[in-house]
């Protein structure tokens, strides 16, 4: 390798850190007083895993949701996830002060999650959302 | 960002010398104008220009501040000042918002329901949010100074913490200054050995050759022969094996360089650069006490005009004034009041929830704001076993482990008895993991990562304390994220004044997340809403 070669190869790698280190801040242009790497997706492949590692973190793991300041909706026995698409656009763009969960999660977690919501929790919905109606929605 | 994009663009395409001279021309400039114009207060690093100076008078006005934080605060310290009339709601029991420390006896109840009580010992502590004060903070370095807030160093870098990756040196940690100094002595001996093989000759002209080979000796601790070698020079940096001392065993011993590939693949290099921007460059501070002293500074000043325990319900203008509907946390009693105006803090993720009547641009620009998710855990141990055992005194650990670093306390150096150490300061997919465990499951796991690096801490664990932000029931959330597309669709509509009513936080800041972007922001807000009650006459 010459050293042009070289160069470029860690221009390169800084550019791609620099990548790593945006997506780690989650978009964010300037990054906070945060912290640094940390994995940025999720390890789940079941909707019941991802559910409990991911959405429980707000919606609770009984999927009661909860009452602050402001609120985090139940996702338990929920009228409004009677059209699969609406929680795919939710959990792909987010909501509010919640964040997308586009870049942390593949189609088909994306489609596992709102199937296992909307099959759980006293949500009976027979219809079954795919990856490709996911993607779609990216 | 740019920069970084920028600079390799031009390694790239090659620069020529005379780029090179007008580069260095440019920036030795730039410093030099920012030298002369600092102290005059106009090239600070954040916007902060100085205490302002509401003249003019209030014309009888009220103003009704949302939030007791530290926006809220200085809002109500600089109006109150300028004469108006302040009445400012806050949510907690508490003011003060994530300027905010926990310590033992403090409680802290999440959504969900989960109480912790901090078992700390007496004056131990942790930041759950913001935890260090840049230089470049005039801001807020401003109001800790004028508020009696006392500052002391934090240990940001330090060059005896560890650099850890659980895919190098068999997950061995690695001292900071061992792999600094070998990835610097790596890279200049590479270098240098280019300029002399005249691989650069097209860009670098020979007398420049020649000043390039002394500065990467310089930097690199280079041998004469420009070698980063075995010796005094790079055991200097890297450690000995044997340190000098006095007497009959006073003889040094250095240590035996890594070799460049061991240094490359590692890939610790990575955090090497975390400690060189603005934010985190020497000298940094905390506060005396931590950060809930900034709280207690601004209480001081205005917390008389401060209503705890009130969650914001509605919030209505009309063209006369601005009222606000309140419930009382602790009677339930429903409660309202007026102003002439509202400078709203509430974070934005609260704030999409409550009833209000703006125009639609600050309206769809309050729901546009996500919240990031982060993770913080304190750990107390029986002794402080980093500083006894490891020489660390301050700093941080940075690891690809989940927990992200380990930060040990800037404060209470040599101390005998118990200490606490930040034990996990995630971002990412990890913190809403760690979020949906329960507190003693996120401190059993910040242990069982922990001692992959400190296997202390298997015997000398005493307690710890978790926040997840996303179950911090007041903010929902850590800080605001903003991306390109976001700025640019609604940043300035988010802090345009609707009617009788503007937003201030760090969410309406370009510093999101740090306690000098909702100063910055309070004040231009409070700024333009002085202007507008003169110019209504």
């Amino acid at each position: 390798m010459n050293i042009k070669q070289s160069i470029a190869l860690l221009a390169a790698s800084v550019t791609l850190a620099g990548a790593l280190a945006a997506t780690a801040t989650a978009q964010s242009a300037v990054s906070g007083d945060a912290a640094s790497a940390a994995p940025t997706a999720v390890a789940a492949d079941t909707g019941e895993a991802t559910y409990q590692n991911l959405c429980a973190a707000c919606h609770m793991p009984d999927a009661m949701g909860a009452a602050g300041a402001g609120n985090y909706p139940a996702l338990a026995s929920n009228p409004r996830l009677i059209a699969k698409g609406y929680p795919l656009y939710v959990v792909l763009k987010g909501k509010n002060g919640m964040p997308p969960m586009a870049d942390m999660l593949d189609d088909q977690q994306v489609a596992d999650v709102v199937n296992y919501v909307r099959t759980h929790f006293g949500n009976a919905y027979a219809d079954q959302a795919t990856a490709t109606e996911a993607a779609q929605l990216r | 960002m740019d920069d970084t994009a920028d600079f390799s663009h031009d390694s790239n395409s090659g620069m020529t010398k005379r780029q090179l001279l007008s580069m260095i021309g440019k920036s030795a400039g730039g410093t030099a104008m920012l030298m002369a114009m600092a102290p005059l207060g106009q090239a600070q690093a954040s916007t902060f220009k100085g205490p302002i100076s509401l003249e003019g008078g209030a014309r009888g006005k009220k103003v009704l501040v949302l939030g007791g934080g530290v926006a809220g605060m200085v809002s109500a310290l600089e109006l109150s000042r300028a004469g108006y009339a302040v009445e400012v709601l806050e949510y907690n029991d508490r003011v003060g918002g994530r300027a905010w420390t926990l310590k033992g006896g403090d409680t802290f109840t999440e959504l969900g329901g989960a109480t912790q009580t901090c078992e700390f010992a007496p004056g131990n502590y942790i930041n759950p949010g913001p935890w260090r004060i840049p230089t470049e903070h005039g801001g807020l370095i401003h109001y800790c100074q004028q508020l009696g807030v006392g500052l002391e160093p934090f240990q940001q870098q330090n060059y005896n913490a560890y650099l850890h990756s659980t895919a190098a040196f068999g997950g061995v940690p690695q001292r900071y200054k061992t792999i600094q100094a070998d990835y610097y002595g790596h890279v200049s001996e590479l270098l240098a050995k280019a300029v002399r093989q005249n691989a650069l000759a097209d860009t670098v002209s020979a007398e420049d050759g020649e000043i390039l080979l002394e500065s990467l000796r310089s930097w690199g601790a280079l041998d004469r022969n420009m070698r980063y070698v075995k010796s005094d020079a790079s055991a200097s940096r890297r450690g000995w094996d044997k340190g000098p001392g006095g007497g009959l065993t006073a003889v040094p011993i250095p240590s035996e360089p890594l070799d460049a590939h061991t240094v490359l693949q590692s890939g610790l290099w990575r955090n090497i650069g975390g400690h060189l921007s603005n934010e985190h460059q020497h000298a940094i501070f905390q506060p005396v006490g931590g950060m809930g002293q900034i709280a207690a500074g601004f209480e001081r000043a205005v917390g008389h005009m401060i209503r705890r325990n009130s969650k914001v319900t509605e919030i209505r203008q009309s063209d006369s004034g601005v009222t606000v509907n309140f419930v009382d946390t602790k009677s339930g009693e429903r409660l309202s009041t007026s102003a002439d105006y509202c400078v709203c803090t509430i974070p934005l993720s609260v704030l999409a929830q409550i009833p209000l009547n703006v125009g639609p641009t600050l309206a769809s620009a309050i729901t546009a704001v996500p919240y990031r998710p982060s993770v913080k855990i304190g750990l107390e141990f029986k002794r402080r076993f980093w500083e006894q055992d490891e020489s660390i005194y301050g700093g941080i650990t940075s690891t690809d482990l989940p927990i992200s670093q380990i930060s040990y306390p800037s404060y209470g150096y040599g101390s005998q008895g118990p200490g606490v150490l930040l034990g996990a300061y995630t971002g990412g997919a990890i913190s809403y993991e760690l979020t949906a465990q329960s507190p003693a499951e996120r401190v059993r796991r910040a242990v069982e990562w922990g001692a992959e690096i400190h296997p202390q801490y298997r015997s000398e664990f005493m307690n710890g304390i978790s926040v997840g932000w996303h179950r911090v029931p007041w903010t929902l959330g850590c800080f605001g994220m903003w991306n390109e597309q976001t700025r640019a669709t609604h940043y300035q509509n988010l802090c345009q004044m609707d009617g009788r009513f503007m937003i201030a936080g760090e969410h309406a800041s370009y510093i999101g997340g740090w306690i000098e972007g909702a100063i910055t922001s309070a004040l231009d807000a409070v700024g333009r809403l002085h202007q507008r009650v003169q110019q209504a006459g």
